[in-house]
This record gives C-alpha cells, sequence and structure tokens, in this order.
C-alpha cells in the first residue's frame, strides 16, 4: 500500500503523515509513505486544499489532519 | 460618548491597553512624552494588542470560514460569468481560507474545473487584499468609515482587475498541465466541534507564522513614530507629493509581508502626516503583489498574463492611492 500525503512541507503535513504511519502499524499492515510537496504534482491530483491524504492513487482526505483512527477506516 | 463609541474605545483600540502601558513606562522611570519612553510605550502597546486581536479575531473567522472551504466556492461559483460572477468571487475571496501558499492549488483547481481566468483572477486578487481579520484591525488602528472604505476600494480593484484580465482575451495564456487535472469532488463537511478545532488550529498556525513580521513591524513602526522628523516623511512622501503613491506602491511590490505587519507601519506614518492614500496603497501592494507569489505565479502562467496580472493590480492600487488622498478630508 502506498500513502500519499500532499503538502508543501507545512506542519500540518508532517502532522498527518505521522498519523499515517500509525495508523498503517495498528493496522499492521505495511505502508510506504510518500510526501509530494511539489504544488504542480499536488495540483494533479485535483487538490486545493493542503494537507491532502491519498492512499493507493485515490484521494480520500483534504484540508483536513486525520487522526491515526480516522485515516485506520480508509485504509 | 455614546456605547458603541465605548466599546469601540475599549476593546478596538484599546484604550485601556495603552494607558496601562504607559503607566508601566513611567514605572521604569521612563517619560512617555520623552523618545525612548515613547518608542517603548508604542512598542509594547501595539504588540500586545496585535497579538490580543488577532488571536480573537482569527478563531471567529476561521469558524466561519470553515463554511467556505475551496472546493464549495468553487462550486458556487461554476457556470456564471459577467459582473454579478466577479463579484461574487471577490467577496467569496475574502472568506475563503487562504495564504499566499494555497493560491496556486487554488488557481489550477479552479482554472481545471472550467471557470473563466476574470472569475478566477477576482478571487484571486481579493483573497489576500482583503482579509476580515486585517478590515478591523484597521477600524481598531484608524477608524470604521476608513476600514469599510478599504474593502469596498480592495473590492473594486479585485473586480474590475478581474474583469480586465477576462476581457484581454488570455484564456490560452495558461500552462498545458494546469487544464487537464482531475477535478476532486466536494470537501467533506464539518462538526461544530471539528470547526471549533479548525478554528483553534488556525491560531496556532497564523500567529506561529505572522510573529516575526508583526515584530519587524511594529519594531519599525515604534522607530517612525519617536524616532524619525515628521518633516523628513512629509518631505519625501507628504500628501502634496505627487510621486509619494508611486513610490508607496513601487516599494511595496517587492516586499513579502503579512497586512498584520505592514499595518504598524501604516498607523506611525499617517501619523507623520503621509496621505491615507500613500499608506493604503503601500499595504495593498505588500499584500497583493509579493516577489515570492509571482514566482509562484509564473509556473502556471505564461509570461503575458503575468504581466497583464501585475499591470492591472498595480494601475488599480495606484488610482486607488491617488483617489483616497484626494479626498482623504472625508475621513480624517
Amino acid at each position: 500500500m502506498i500513502i500519499k500525503i500532499l503538502g508543501s512541507g507545512c506542519k500540518k503535513c508532517v502532522a498527518l503523515a505521522e498519523n499515517a504511519k500509525a495508523a498503517a502499524l495498528a493496522a499492521g499492515r505495511e505502508a510506504e509513505i510518500v510526501k509530494v510537496t511539489d504544488f504542480v504534482e499536488i495540483a494533479a491530483y485535483g487538490v486545493m486544499s493542503t494537507p491532502g491524504l491519498v492512499v493507493d492513487e485515490k484521494v480520500v482526505s483534504t484540508g483536513k489532519v486525520l487522526t491515526a483512527a480516522e485515516i485506520g477506516k480508509l485504509i | 460618548m455614546s456605547v458603541f463609541g465605548w466599546m469601540n474605545d475599549q476593546f478596538l483600540r484599546m484604550v485601556w491597553l495603552n494607558d496601562l502601558v504607559g503607566q508601566g513606562v513611567v514605572a521604569l522611570g521612563l517619560d512617555p512624552a520623552s523618545r525612548l519612553g515613547g518608542s517603548v510605550q508604542f512598542f509594547v502597546y501595539d504588540v500586545i494588542k496585535i497579538f490580543l486581536l488577532l488571536s480573537v479575531l482569527i478563531f471567529g473567522i476561521s469558524y466561519v470560514q470553515s463554511h467556505f472551504p475551496p472546493e464549495r466556492t468553487r462550486a458556487m461559483l461554476g457556470g456564471r460569468s459577467g459582473l454579478g460572477a466577479n463579484t461574487l468571487a471577490a467577496l467569496l475571496g475574502t472568506l475563503t481560507p487562504f495564504c499566499s501558499c494555497s493560491s496556486i492549488p487554488i488557481f489550477i483547481g479552479f482554472t481545471a474545473a472550467g471557470l473563466p481566468l476574470a472569475i478566477t483572477f477576482s478571487f484571486l486578487i481579493s483573497s489576500p487584499l482583503v482579509d476580515l481579520a486585517s478590515v478591523i484591525l484597521l477600524a481598531s488602528i484608524f477608524s470604521w468609515p476608513i476600514a469599510l472604505a478599504y474593502v469596498v476600494v480592495g473590492l473594486v480593484v479585485a473586480i474590475v482587475g478581474g474583469t480586465v484580465i477576462g476581457r484581454l482575451g488570455m484564456e490560452d495564456q495558461v500552462a498545458g498541465f494546469v487544464r487537464v487535472g482531475p477535478v476532486a469532488g466536494e470537501a467533506a463537511t464539518m462538526t461544530r466541534a471539528g470547526r471549533l478545532a479548525y478554528a483553534r488550529d488556525q491560531v496556532v498556525e497564523i500567529v506561529h507564522r505572522v510573529w516575526p513580521y508583526v515584530l519587524i513591524g511594529v519594531g519599525i513602526g515604534a522607530a517612525i513614530h519617536n524616532w524619525v522628523p515628521a518633516e523628513v516623511i512629509s518631505a519625501l512622501l507628504g500628501q502634496d507629493k505627487w510621486w509619494s503613491v508611486p513610490v508607496a506602491v513601487l516599494v511595496g511590490i517587492p516586499m513579502y509581508a503579512d497586512i498584520f505587519g505592514t499595518l504598524p507601519i501604516a498607523e506611525a506614518l499617517v501619523g507623520k502626516g503621509v496621505g491615507l492614500g500613500t499608506v493604503l496603497a503601500f499595504m495593498m501592494a505588500v499584500t497583493a503583489l509579493s516577489l515570492p507569489s509571482l514566482i509562484m505565479l509564473k509556473r502556471v502562467v505564461k509570461m503575458p498574463l503575468l504581466v497583464a496580472f501585475t499591470g492591472v493590480v498595480t494601475a488599480g492600487i495606484l488610482s486607488i492611492g491617488l483617489i483616497f488622498n484626494a479626498v482623504s478630508n472625508w475621513f480624517i
């Protein structure tokens, strides 16, 4: 599973990446966390508010720092 | 004194705080009427006032803004055109949560969804220019009539600027990849608790981002307030000098600062007899155009459109400065 964090490196993106890592660990799944910081690439996902969360190339959340529990339901 | 006037003085202008800081300055053995004492009073009072107002305002405003994420704004603007649509875009620009770092994703998101450039630019111009928090701070530092006038002229620049850019027929002057991007769906709806948490996070994030600008701005303001003779400033930027507005705009454009940092400078300059139009033009130039944001915009639009955008906004700000200087006796 590949989890992408879309965002220009702001604090929220770091927090979201941490939560995603924790969620994958809790779910016992192997996940590769990729940070996408280039806004051209971010826009290619159609995302306007960061941070965005992409699971296996599908945008599942934008503009919010989800908790690890919330991410757990999405992966 | 009217109840409104009293509340305005106590809560927005925080007259009590200025008196309190003045007493503190005296207790330190300084004279508030002296240069050093006056600078210390200006600095301490302005820093406390701006951070207090900023925190309360951002909390309240972010709560309102949480109802208007860019996805929803885009849906509201979709399929519209004409002056009414430009006006709506400019108004939504004041409400949508925004920092200059998110202007490019919003530009791409709007354009990919097929919104005309006229609408997108009305939104992009008004968003940094007319900010709800800065309007209330303007009312605190100057007066309500000045704050309202700032909103009206800021919206006019955004509406006219967007319309002019639309008329130039530059829909093809957008980088190729912008139009092929997918259009992601709606923003998730938030609960009341979610909105409160969002508002709290915004306070932390914005205060964290702007505090250096506020301190530098207040520092420059305090220096102007007490150390630079009024004659020097009025000789350079006085209201009777025709070049004062163009100079203010040219100095302001490359600068990247938050409006909260420019307000104390504006306050000190007006106190030294610089025209209101000159000061407003400076603030608008600093917030609406900056070198970093133009460099980012260059990646998604072609040069002719970038030049048109910069030219239209600069012309708008220049005319506002000149008009305000001509009629400033209505306000002060």
